[in-house]
Formats: structure tokens, sequence, C-alpha cells
């Protein structure tokens, strides 16, 4: 025991702590990175309660709205919902993710954060790579079960709609990293919530069709960011299935500005530029000191 | 080799303070926290702030820790401005917070590995590193239990093998045992005796409790943003007065009047006692048993406490002179960040 104590005195000397450099910084942005994978996978019960709110709204609500829309029997309304849910399973667990920043602030990891010697930018950008990360696995989870839906697994399918969500998820992270920053209490989080998130849902076409909508609610729509990104996951999984054209225009009409109907690669760009502006008010928010 | 490579850093060390604050003030608005304060620490030593809650001392110490600016004055912690090279300062500090700073969720490795890459401790380094100060502190057998199923003390004990894990010059402890039960407090109190030991490393720190500021080399007496005093504990006792003596002898009448006449003390009968005032009281025994002349049965020296130091270099007791919960609040700069 001694001469194993006597082994390790050496080490004691001072190790050597690195500096600011580009290398420093990718180590500080994964080290962030793996702790909220760390932690998501650890928490089992809250990957199932989080799946379970999009499995009701895609079984239970889809099934039971089925009904009155008997235009055609080909055509399942739970079809028009998943893209819906999908946009709802990632838009839930991004802001949730981000919103762990409170409860880091409240329970004081954040302070071991931002005391460390690294650029602050790191652990905004880390944790928004997280959360992102995070989102897309429970998204990727729900679009496994595309087959259940009608809808089928075509792989230019699912990559785009990978790629989407990855992308969208990382611009609601950013958009709840910017949130958090300017709350101190975890009861806020309600408050976030029930005026950012649930009206983001509604509002973005992911349980109804945004056509032939009164004027007042096609606005609001509008603004809502979340809407276009809904609308690229259901012209990914519209263009796999067979429809009657005018079926499909009110189902899936696209976002349209005046007479103008958006083209989806529009859309993934202002989701694009979302990203980075909300990525850049968040590290804008951290960067701040007493 | 290990033996020349702590000399030469020692002598590094050595040739400038630990920590220097100049005149360094703190004002949130209205409200001067930090009025001015001035000291250095050598490298090595362990300095302790002592003072009632709300005297500045959170303030001064995350002035030095580059969490809060300085409103005026200036510091140097490892030789590094605060300011101006707020990076280099915190790679060469280790930090223990008056709260817990532990991810809860995370085992107790998982805690310390996200510290070690977040400093940058070399990958090679980075687990016998872990395995020495986990096991400085008693932990290394719990490290792969969650954090949150470890008692307060234990948490405490985590976070400051933590703060030690990249070799820091300067362990800063904010109040390291508030709100822990006094057996705790004293197992804590020996791990961070024992890693002074063990490694080359200067202490910060702050604390209320008075019986702890006797662990330090040195303390500054802080109330109301002010140091009031500053010196060895040692000292600063012996600048409050003399020791009383208690004896119990043979025949205690006639030692009140042997220490009258051979002595010059005036003693008196206290409590079935004779008791006394004197200086250096315990260097004052010895010659007490060689020259007294009467069988002694038993001797007690009760020095002057910090207590009593508090009490006359700012005429309250510490406890009186605890800030109401309100101001507390609006001192305590993480507060502050928290209602930002």
């Amino acid at each position: 025991m001694a001469a194993a104590n006597q082994r390790m005195m050496p080490a004691l000397a001072p190790v050597r702590v690195a500096g600011n450099g580009p290398a420093d910084d990718l180590r500080a942005i994964l080290v962030v990175w793996k702790r909220e994978l760390i932690r998501f996978l650890r928490n089992r019960l809250r990957i199932l309660t989080s799946l379970a709110q999009p499995v009701l709204f895609l079984y239970i609500l889809g099934t039971g709205l089925s009904p009155l829309i008997s235009q055609t029997e080909h055509f399942n309304f739970r079809t028009f919902m998943f893209p819906g849910v999908l946009g709802m399973t990632i838009l839930f667990t991004s802001i949730f993710s981000a919103m762990s920043i409170v409860w880091d602030r409240e329970f004081g990891f954040l302070r071991e954060m931002l005391v460390a010697p690294v650029h602050r930018w790191t652990l905004v950008l880390g944790k928004c790579l997280g959360g992102a990360t995070v989102a897309s696995i429970q998204g990727a989870i729900i679009l496994a079960l595309a087959g259940t839906v009608g809808v089928p697994y075509s792989p230019v399918m699912i990559l785009t709609l990978l790629g989407e969500m990855m992308l969208t998820s990382f611009a609601l992270t950013a958009f709840g990293v910017m949130l958090a920053a300017r709350i101190s209490q975890v009861e806020s989080f309600q408050m976030v919530t029930q005026f950012f998130v649930l009206p983001m849902f509604f509002l973005s076409g992911a349980i109804f069709p945004l056509s032939d909508l009164p004027a007042w609610l096609a606005v609001l729509s509008k603004i809502d960011p979340l809407s276009y990104a809904v609308a690229p996951f259901r012209a990914a999984v519209f263009s796999q299935i067979q429809l009657p054209a005018p079926l499909a225009r009110t189902l899936d009409p696209g976002m349209s500005w005046g007479s103008w109907v958006l083209p989806v690669w529009f859309e993934v760009a202002m989701i694009a530029v979302a990203a980075l502006v909300m990525l850049a008010a968040a590290m804008r928010q951290f960067a701040k000191t007493d | 080799m290990t033996v020349v490579e702590k000399g030469v850093v020692a002598a590094e060390l050595r040739a400038e303070p630990a920590v220097l604050a100049d005149d360094l003030h703190k004002s949130y608005g209205e409200l001067e926290a930090v009025r001015g304060v001035d000291f250095e620490v050598a490298a090595g030593e362990t300095f302790g702030f002592l003072g009632p809650n709300g005297a500045g001392k959170s303030t001064t110490i995350s002035m030095l820790c580059t969490i809060t600016r300085p409103t005026a004055g200036r510091a140097l912690v490892a030789g590094f401005d605060v300011v101006r090279e707020q990076a280099q300062v915190r790679r060469h500090i280790g930090l223990v917070f008056q709260d817990t700073t532990l991810d809860d969720y995370l085992t107790a490795t998982e805690n310390l590995s996200f510290h070690a890459e977040l400093y940058g401790v070399p990958k090679s380094q980075v687990r016998d590193r872990l395995q020495q100060v986990m096991e400085m502190v008693g932990l290394w057998d719990r490290r792969t239990s969650l954090v949150r199923t470890f008692s307060g003390g234990m948490k405490r004990r985590l976070e400051i093998a933590r703060g030690l894990l990249h070799s820091p010059r300067v362990l800063f402890l904010d109040e390291p045992t508030v709100g822990l039960d006094p057996q705790t407090r004293s197992h804590i109190w020996s791990y961070i005796t024992e890693l002074k030991k063990r490694e080359n490393v200067t202490i910060f720190l702050t604390t209320h409790y008075m019986d702890e500021a006797e662990y330090c080399d040195r303390i500054a007496i802080i109330d109301n943003g002010l140091i009031v005093a500053s010196d060895t504990p040692e000292a600063l006792k012996a600048s409050v007065g003399q020791d009383r003596v208690e004896l119990h002898t043979s025949d205690d009448p006639e030692t009140i009047s042997r220490l009258a006449v051979r002595f010059g003390l005036e003693a008196k009968m206290s409590e079935g006692s004779v008791a006394f005032f004197v200086d250096q009281g315990e260097e004052f025994v010895p010659r007490l048993f060689a020259e007294l002349g009467i069988r002694i049965l038993s001797v007690r020296v009760a020095r002057p406490t910090l207590d009593d130091v508090f009490m006359n270099y700012t005429g309250r007791t510490i406890r009186d002179a605890e800030v109401t919960g309100s101001d507390k609040l609006r001192q305590n700069p993480w507060m502050r960040a928290r209602s930002r």
C-alpha cells in the first residue's frame, strides 16, 4: 500500500492546463455536448414521458379526427398529423433541453461552467448542439413509427427529414437558451410553455392544415416561425404518398406570402438563418459579466 | 527529481504574492459592498477572510475569481490581473462555492471528468489525477455513485477534490463548511489541512465561524466592506488582551498571596478556583510550577478567542453584526446574477 502511494507521488507534480486555442474551444463544446447526452440517456423516464405526448397526438387525436376528413377512403388523418407530430416532438424536446440551463443555474452547476477558463460561446454552442442532438434522437424515434400511419420508409424522405429535424431542433434549442438566459426560476418554465411553446405548436399547421383559414389565423400562422419548419416536414412526407391533387392542395398548401408559395429550400434557408441569429443572441446573453 | 521540481516551483511562487488586492472597490448602485480593501497573500499561505454575512467577503472573493468586475482598484491572482487577464487567472485557481455546483445526475467521476476536460487537463494525466484527488477526500470508493446520493459533507469534499483537479496555484474556499454539522465540519478541515501538506497550494477562504479562522496562517477581519484588522490569529488575539489562568492548588489562599507578592498578579477566587489574568499565559505556567512552591492540582489557560478580537475591533459580536436577510440578498453577487 505504502509502495503504491509512493508510486503515485510523482503525478502530484502540477498538471499543465491548456490555453484558449481552437482545439480548446472544440474540447469545451464537446464536453458540454457530451454531458447533455449522458443526462438524456440516463433519464429513461424522461425519454418515455416525452414520447408519450406525440404518441397520444398521433394515434388518439389522429384517429379521432379521421372521420371528419372522409373525402377519400385512401387517406388517413394520421398521415397528415405525422409531420406535425415530428415538429411537436422536436419543439418540446428542444425547449425542454434548453430550459435545463435554468435548472443548472438553480442548482449551481451553471457556475461551474461559467468560471471555467473557456470562451463563453463554446458553452452556449455545446448546449445548443446537445439539445439539438437529444431532440433529433427523439424525432428519429417518432420517425421510426412512419409505417404505422401509412408513410413508406423511403430512404430519401428519411434522410431529408432527419436533416431538417436537426437544423430545426438546433434553431429551437438556441431560441430556448436565449430565453433561459433571462429566466431565473424554474417556475417560469410554465410561462415559457404557455406563451411560446403552445402558441408556436398550435399555429404551426402541425394539427390542422393551414388552408382556407380566417384571415387573422392565417396571419398568425405566418408569424409563427415553427410553420416554416412543419411545412418542409410535410412536403417531404407528402412527396411519398399518392393523393388526388385537390386534397393534396388542401392538406399540404405549403407556406405562402401573398401569391408566392415558398419553395422548400427557401424555408430551410430561413430556419438556418433563424438558427444562426438565435445562436448569436444566446451567445450575447451569456457573454455578459456582472 | 520531484523534490527538485517542487523546490523550483516553490521558489518561483515565493517571488510574488499569490493574491494581491490594491484598494479594491465594488458598488452595486448606491450600495457599497466593498469599500477599498488592500491585502497580500503569500504563496503557500492559508489566508482567511473573517466577517459576518454581508460584510463583503463573497463580493471580494468573486472579484478575485473574475466573476465580478471591480468598480475600482486592482487585484492580481497568481500574478495575473483579474480584469485584463481573466482567462489566465481562471486557469490557475480552484473554486469551492458556498452552494454546491455539482451535477446531481452525473456520477462523481463524471463530474470530475467534465471539469478536467473543461480545464484541459491532459488526457494522459486525468486518470491518475482523478484517483489522487478522490482518494485525498476519501471518495474513491464512491466514484461511480450518482452525486445526488451523496450527503452534504460528501458533496463538499467532492467539490474540494474537483477544485484541486487542475493543480491550481490558489484554492478559493467560500464558506467551505457552511450548513454542515460540526462533525462534518471538522472532517472537512482535516482534509483541507491534509491537502495543504500534499499540494503546493495557497488557500484563500472566507468564514464567519470564529473557530475556523484559527486554521489560517493569517486572517483579515472584514466588516462593512472594510478590513478592520489583519494579522496572524495569535497576534490578533494577543492584541486583544491577556490570558485567563485558573488554578486548583492544595492551598488556595496562600497561592493568592504568593501570586501577589512574587509575581505582582492580582488573583481572586472564582467559582472554586484561583483565577487571574496574565500576558502569555502558556509561557507563564512553567514559571508558576517552578516558583510557586505550592502543589498545583490543575491549570487551565483560556486564551482570548477571535470572538473577543472581532468584538474588540468592531464593537459588536459577530452574531450581532449579521445583517438582515434582505441586505444579505442584495450583497450576494450570486443572487444578483440570478435575479437579472
